[in-house]
């Protein structure tokens, strides 16, 4: 290997941790806020290239009538539930229509969208929007009324909802890939390497998310309450903060930062139905490497897990992963090691 | 034998059965399918559903055990019979090294652990040319005895269900034994278990590999059944559906994990077919009702279908057959007036929050001593810094002579020192009976494997009865055979004296014993707080009911702030205007 083989490899890992980075944000923040290890999340990252590359196409993506079906069970759930609590129709109306409103709105936009052949930048909008749209209404029909169960059972529930959203993203996109036209086609020959433009918008997004969730989580009051939440969720209660709707909150950022990083890998790699488990995995990696509460720590893991992954792709091509899913017990011996914490009930 | 146990009498007697029936080959074939989900299963019961951990790396283990013995009998020509143990050494190996990794740490570091762990080995699997890559190793023999083919048939499922039938009778003589009642407490979080001198950490080592080699008998079996073995069933997808098998089933019950392979292997089957020709196209749609029927299933029926069958089984006592067992061995009791717990400056910091503040006091053999304050003044901290549940950040306790300053609190409880907590923690589903028995831990010794085989008899006898000696001793000899999670409040403090009395403390830590009691309960607390006193043992007493606390005690230490406001006997507490300002106030 020779310097140039090792920049290439380097700019190689730094551009996929940079999506790693984003997943792994989004695992931390799901996981301190409502204590869910969120298996799904690269479900988003999936649905948000394959939805682009299906407006692309001039359909309308199957995600759309997803969305209407899950917006509708979930206006159910929330119109029953608001019933029950205080028997005023008026009232449970009012809450399953909130509930209702922007999902079919969106999913009525994609609808009239998709055979316009819009500009590809408004495709990708839409397509953030009706991925995102999804967060609240996963939170809501799987999550919401299971918040007090321990994390481990919200975990199972992960699994089902893993299993779910992939076996939905193979009836909506098929079983075939599909790889989205580059945003920008730009070249920079930089030193050995090549920038492309798409590497540049992929740095340049994350990092923006990045400094946009650092500005949120410090400096707005919704961003500090969703902190509040995550360390003492009765607290936060008494407070006032609905832990139904930080959750609900939370999940619409991990949606957003999904599709977001769906739609930056989709020029990069062709993309399956299946292909957001594995890669939402490798930022769970590095989330873990961050203890699953650092937000800079799963930013470095991030960048670590990518590099690794890349120098792993050179030499080993077929233990990639492996070598990064190994990766993960190396990590937690260390953490052990240094006393970890405990579970304790008090 | 009890009604508790009809199912297993009833799987027993079904075995030789089935077998003999004019049953067509293909429903053989699914019972045999389900005799090995169900044994892979079982141990994510003992694991899941009793210990409150889980794994996603059964499959893996199932893995492990098929290839190890593949590739042994096709290279190596070895015998099926020996490769068994070979994949059985190398899968406790591998669960040991992942179970002291994260053990150690929040519960849902297994999972995650075993997540990857499942992953990099089915791209181990798939990328390895000597494992035959994503092809697999074909061309594997079916068992046999001799000259005798157990083949896939007939003779297949009698083995499989026999296996099966033996592990679930295993797990079932476990359960219900004294390292059972240990993994029982697991899933409460590890104080109570701790301060009863059970090594939480050891038993959930324990319980990963105990789960890990039934998976690896499982991989055995299947290697031998399919003759052929590739890395799909072993993925990550099949560990979910395990996992998935034994939450539908009924993870806190042994049966859970037949009833739940049972349902998944027939309902995968039909959906395979049925789903790709009602949506057109092939492919594995069955994840999406499997994937929504989980979270269903985790909502309205957390404990699964199994639960709903035992609700109609007939529930018996436990039959009293101990009334001829030995006593369990009793320790040497310090003599009368002899220094027991000497608490010297002891302090406990939160950060700049000083909880404990440099407290000193002593107590004697025979000695009741009160710590009184108000609330928040640090009493509990304090009681946990004795038993050794918290650190102290400076300071020396000395117990006996010995000093215990740095010693966890299940080494103190093993030298004699129970407590009682101020949130009753107890293993609700139990009796009260067994959870009394557990106090009796550090004082018998029968492990995993006797209580498996059911050698532990005579001891457990023991521990019964002196569990019941201890509960009649406090009045509570009408409950033995109640569920521990059904008693009121007063009762569940009473339970939690009997069962630190079980332990045979020379020095008994009681945290508001009196909370929640009535006044008769009361007055016989106190005649039992006498009488202990009476035959030696040391109370140190924590409480807020001042008639019983100035009964009771011979000396009391008063907290405020975290610091000792004052001590001395009952009397001239009393009349200390200093205790009287904490308390209610100084007049201005």
């Amino acid at each position: 290997m020779d310097f140039s083989i090792a920049s290439i490899l380097m700019l190689d890992g730094v551009t996929n941790g940079a999506i790693y980075a984003l997943l792994g944000l989004a695992t931390v923040l799901v996981f301190t806020v409502t204590r869910i290890i969120f298996i799904p999340q690269g479900e988003f990252v999936a649905y948000g290239a394959l939805t682009l590359a299906m407006l692309q196409t001039g359909k309308v993506p199957g995600t759309v009538w997803l969305l209407v079906i899950l917006a509708v069970v979930a206006a159910l759930m929330e119109g029953v539930a608001r019933w029950r609590h205080n028997g005023q129709f008026g009232s449970a109306l009012r809450a399953a229509f909130k509930t209702l409103v922007f999902p079919v709105l969106v999913a009525g936009l994609a609808i009239w969208a998709a055979p316009q052949q819009l500009p590809m930048g408004i495709q990708a909008v839409l397509s953030v929007a009706i991925v995102t749209a999804f967060g609240p209404l996963v939170y809501r029909v799987a999550y919401q009324s299971l918040e007090s169960a321990t994390p481990l059972v919200l975990l199972i529930v992960s699994v089902g909802v893993h299993f779910a959203m992939t076996g939905l993203g193979l009836l909506f996109f098929g079983a075939e890939g599909f790889r989205n036209p580059s945003f920008w086609d730009l070249r920079f020959p930089l030193g050995p390497v090549t920038l492309s433009g798409q590497m540049v918008i992929i740095f340049a997004v994350s990092l923006a998310l990045i400094v946009m969730l650092w500005l949120y989580f410090e400096r707005s009051l919704r961003g500090k309450a969703l902190r509040a939440t995550a360390v003492n969720r009765t607290g936060a209660r008494l407070m006032g903060i609905s832990s139904h709707s930080a959750g609900q909150l939370t999940f619409l950022l991990a949606a957003l930062i999904g599709a977001l990083s769906g739609l930056l890998i989709g020029p990069t790699t062709t993309v399956y139905y299946d292909s957001g488990f594995l890669i939402g995995l490798k930022g769970f990696v590095a989330a873990v490497i961050g203890g699953l509460a650092s937000y800079p720590g799963a930013l470095l893991g991030a960048l670590f897990v990518g590099i690794v992954e890349a120098f792993g792709a050179f030499w080993a091509s077929a233990f990639k992963e492996v070598i990064v899913f190994t990766l993960i017990l190396p990590v937690l011996l260390a953490r052990s090691l240094r006393g970890g914490h405990s579970d304790e009930d008090h | 034998m009890t009604m508790k146990n009809l199912p297993l009498w009833l799987l027993a007697a079904a075995i030789p059965l089935v077998a003999w029936l004019p049953l067509p080959d293909f429903w053989i074939i699914q019972l045999n399918y389900i005799g090995l989900y169900a044994l892979v299963c079982l141990g994510l019961v003992l694991l899941t559903g009793v210990g409150g951990l889980t794994s996603f790396g059964q499959a893996a283990f199932v893995g492990i055990g098929a290839y190890t013995t593949a590739w042994l009998t096709l290279n190596l020509g070895m015998s099926p019979w020996l490769t068994v143990w070979i994949g059985l050494a190398i899968t406790a190996v591998s669960a040991l090294i992942l179970g002291a990794i994260t053990l150690r740490m929040s519960g849902h570091y297994l999972p995650l652990a075993t997540i990857a762990w499942g992953l990099s080995l089915y791209y181990l699997m798939g990328n390895l040319q000597v494992l035959g890559k994503y092809d697999g190793l074909q061309g594997l023999k079916s068992l046999s005895i001799g000259t005798l083919s157990i083949g896939q048939g007939r003779l297949f499922f009698i083995l499989t269900w026999a296996i099966l039938l033996v592990g679930a009778l295993a797990l079932l003589n476990l359960l219900d034994s004294r390292p059972g009642r240990a993994i029982r407490s697991l899933k409460g979080g590890s104080q109570m278990a701790e301060a009863m001198g059970i090594n939480t950490f050891r038993y959930k080592v324990t319980i990963f590999l105990i789960a890990s080699l039934l998976a690896s008998i499982g991989g055995w079996l299947l290697a031998h059944f399919q003759l052929t073995v590739n890395p799909s069933a072993f993925g990550l997808k099949m560990g979910i559906e395990y996992l998935f098998m034994a939450v539908v089933g009924g993870v806190g019950h042994v049966w859970g994990a037949l009833v739940g392979a049972a349902l998944m292997k027939l309902l995968d089957d039909y959906l395979q077919v049925a789903l790709p020709a009602l949506i057109g196209t092939s492919g594995s749609y069955e994840v999406i009702v499997f994937g929504i029927a989980m979270v269903l299933v985790l909502k309205y029926m957390p404990d699964g279908l199994w639960s709903m069958v035992a609700k109609f089984l007939p529930r018996s006592d436990r039959p009293v057959d101990w009334q001829n067992a030995a006593e369990l061995p009793a320790r040497n009791k310090p003599a009368m007036g002899e220094s027991v717990l000497e608490v010297h400056q002891i302090r406990k910091q939160f950060g700049g929050l000083v909880a404990v503040n440099d407290i000193s006091f002593e107590i004697t053999a025979g000695q009741i001593v009160g710590l009184i304050g108000p609330n928040g003044a640090g009493k509990s901290t304090t009681f946990n810094l004795i038993t050794g549940l918290l650190s102290k950040t400076s300071g020396q306790v000395k117990f006996r002579g010995q000093d215990i300053s740095a010693l966890r609190s299940r080494l103190i409880a093993r030298l004699g020192m129970a407590r009682t907590f101020q949130h009753v923690k107890m293993i609700p589903d139990m009796t009260v009976l067994e959870n009394v028995a557990m106090g009796a831990y550090t004082r018998s010794g029968s492990g995993v494997l006797s209580s498996m085989l059911r050698t532990n008899r005579a001891e457990e006898q023991r521990l019964m009865k002196e569990a019941q000696r201890q509960l009649e001793r406090i009045g509570m000899g009408a409950y033995l055979h109640e569920q521990a999670g059904n008693l009121a409040m007063g009762p569940q403090r009473l339970m939690e004296i009997a069962r630190a009395l079980c332990c045979d403390p020379a020095l008994l830590l009681l945290d508001e014993p009196a909370a929640g009691l009535r006044h008769k309960e009361k007055q016989d607390l106190i005649l039992v707080l006498r009488q202990l006193q009476s035959e030696g043992m040391s109370i140190l007493l924590v409480e807020h009911d001042m008639g019983l606390v100035m009964d009771v005690c011979d000396h009391l230490v008063v907290m405020e702030f975290g610091t000792l406001l004052t001590q001395g006997t009952p009397a001239e507490i009393q009349a200390s205007p200093a205790v009287r300002a904490a308390y209610l106030g100084t007049e201005h």
